[in-house]
């Protein structure tokens, strides 16, 4: 027994640290909300997990991990209450009355096998609009995700401090502000989903396409967004872009091994290895989407994802149905009247009705103007006039994207196409 | 808490038309009947034009007066609401309703949370 007493002591440390990635977003949530304070919370949290670490090798795991968690947070949190209270008392009234709590709290932490979940007023707090964008992103992780401000820095190829600050600076604004810790109401619902909607989906982005950088393909930050998105679909099953995005997230993410070859160049849809796709996560995404679309509330997510699935059931690039894309772009407009919408509605036009018009299409929007310092603009023009054969166009409009990417990944295959162009 | 809603407006050389003012009256008289009937209003003012706006700027320990605004930007501060409100969304229902922020006119209404006074004001 005394020689495995340190392999147990490891552990039980593992299965603390496994109840800290997976449940601590729902006991910090629960925290919050009866401290009022983002730090209180955090601190009670992390004591909680050092008694833990004191406690779990001498009696043994507790049956449920999560409420024991809960339930010592909590107890540190009345200590702390009761501390600032009674801070002209005399110690030994402070020990009494804790020695008090502990017994009560090993009673409630046998009994309870549930506790509060409290992350769908987190979600939102986090995701306010009265918080700058980044700061969301930031806290968002932070508190709801499994990653270290050190991993998310990273991520974000940030250094600490900064995005320590940015945290800090969200929890002092929720704090004096007084931004509120609930779910909105009904009607300011929409508007207030869309926000923690786009801070989700641009985590997934910054993953999916790195803006700078070595490696086009971050996937910590994709699993931690689709992670995002079924805590979200958990929460609020009923919202169909909710399911939209989560079903978008998922089909993009099902090509992730498909987009870079072995010697880490990129590899275009048309191109891809698709038996290389993830066909678990595929179907995932279909019957996600399915179940979207019996809602009968079509959104940008969902049509989004629709469009990705319609790739993913082409079993060849020949196979896809584009005209099919053409008209989910179509829809997409309508909604979502961007420059880069009807960009992509001109491609799959020209790749469904033919090249010239398509051409034509895309020539013409670029007449706006909005489009010129957007690298895929130049990128979608080049790959029309090599489809047409027209390579001296092709080859200046590859550059023009060359001079736009800040991608290593994507400057290599822009590269790659100009010099096959000779 | 209370918060003051800074109400930030165009001004134009000539000034509202008098149906302009006509409506900016109607409006703050119903926003103010409102907030007076829920017992959130605790004070509220409307300044005269930057045109009659001078500022005092401290320098090297030296106040100089400036005529002018603090700075000239496209919107000017025209008026402040203070507000006792539960929450940030509450306060922001009230700015969405404030005449400057809404009905397509321009400008813009800031939301500062209002500190503590460090000394009791009827010590003062």
């Amino acid at each position: 027994m005394t020689g495995g007493s340190d392999s147990d002591a490891d552990g039980y440390r593992a299965a603390a640290e496994l109840v800290l990635r997976e449940e601590a977003p729902r006991i910090v949530s629960a925290l919050i909300r009866k401290s009022g304070s983002f730090d209180l919370a955090e601190d009670a949290l992390q004591e909680a997990f050092s008694s833990a670490f004191v406690h779990w090798p001498k009696s043994g795991l507790p049956r449920n991990p999560g409420a024991w968690i809960m339930a010592v947070a909590e107890r540190k949190l009345i200590d702390v209450a009761r501390r600032k209270r009674t801070q002209n008392h005399t110690i030994e009234a402070l020990t009494y009355e804790s020695a008090q709590t502990t017994d009560q709290s090993r009673d409630e932490i046998e009994s309870t096998e549930e506790y509060p979940d409290d992350r769908l007023r987190l979600i939102f707090t986090c995701c306010h609009p009265a918080l700058n964008l980044e700061a969301r992103i930031a806290l968002t992780l932070r508190t709801l995700g499994r990653l270290t401000t050190t991993e998310i820095a990273r991520a974000f190829l940030l250094p600490e401090a900064t995005l320590a600050q940015r945290i800090v600076r969200a929890k002092t604004k929720i704090r004096e502000a007084r931004i509120p810790y609930e779910v909105p109401a009904h009607d300011a619902l929409p508007e207030r989903l869309e926000s923690v909607l786009a801070v989700i989906y641009l985590i997934f982005n910054e993953s999916y396409s790195a803006t700078i950088g070595e490696t086009l393909v971050r996937s910590d930050l994709a699993a931690e967004a689709i992670r995002l998105g079924r805590t979200l679909r958990e929460l609020l099953a009923g919202e169909p872009e909710v399911l939209g995005l989560l079903a978008l997230m998922l089909l993009h993410d099902s090509r992730r091994d498909g987009r870079v070859n072995s010697r880490g160049e990129l590899v275009p849809l048309e191109e891809q290895d698709r038996l290389r796709w993830h066909q678990a996560q595929i179907d995932e995404g279909m019957r996600t989407l399915d179940a979207a679309i019996t809602h009968r509330r079509p959104g940008p997510y969902q049509l989004q994802a629709a469009i990705a699935a319609t790739h993913a059931r082409a079993t060849t690039a020949d196979a896809t149905d584009w005209a099919e894309i053409a008209a989910l772009y179509g829809q997409l407009v309508r909604l979502l009247p961007t420059p880069v919408v009807a960009l992509n509605h001109a491609v799959a036009l020209a790749m469904a009705e033919g090249f010239e018009e398509g051409l034509d299409r895309v020539d013409r929007l670029g007449a706006f103007g909005a489009l010129d310092g957007y690298r895929l603009y130049h990128a979608s023009r080049a790959d029309l006039l090599r489809r047409l054969g027209r390579r001296e166009e092709a080859r200046s409009a590859y550059e023009r994207a060359l001079a736009l990417t800040t991608n290593r990944v994507e400057e290599a295959y822009l590269r790659k196409r100009v010099a096959s162009l000779g | 808490m209370r918060y003051m809603l800074l109400m930030y407006s165009r001004e134009t050389p000539e000034g509202p038309t008098p149906d302009e003012v006509d409506a900016l009256i109607r409006d703050h008289s119903a926003l103010l009947t409102d907030a007076k009937r829920k017992g959130v209003l605790l004070a509220v003012e409307g300044l005269r034009p930057t045109v009659t706006a001078t500022t005092v700027r401290m320098q090297d320990g030296k106040a100089l007066v400036l005529d002018g605004p603090f700075a000239e930007t496209k919107e000017q501060l025209a008026g402040y609401y203070i507000l006792e409100c539960r929450d940030l969304d509450e306060a922001v229902e009230w700015a969405k309703r404030m005449p400057t922020a809404c009905k397509g006119s321009s400008g813009c209404v800031e939301i500062r949370p209002v500190g503590e006074l460090p000394v009791a004001p009827e010590t003062l």
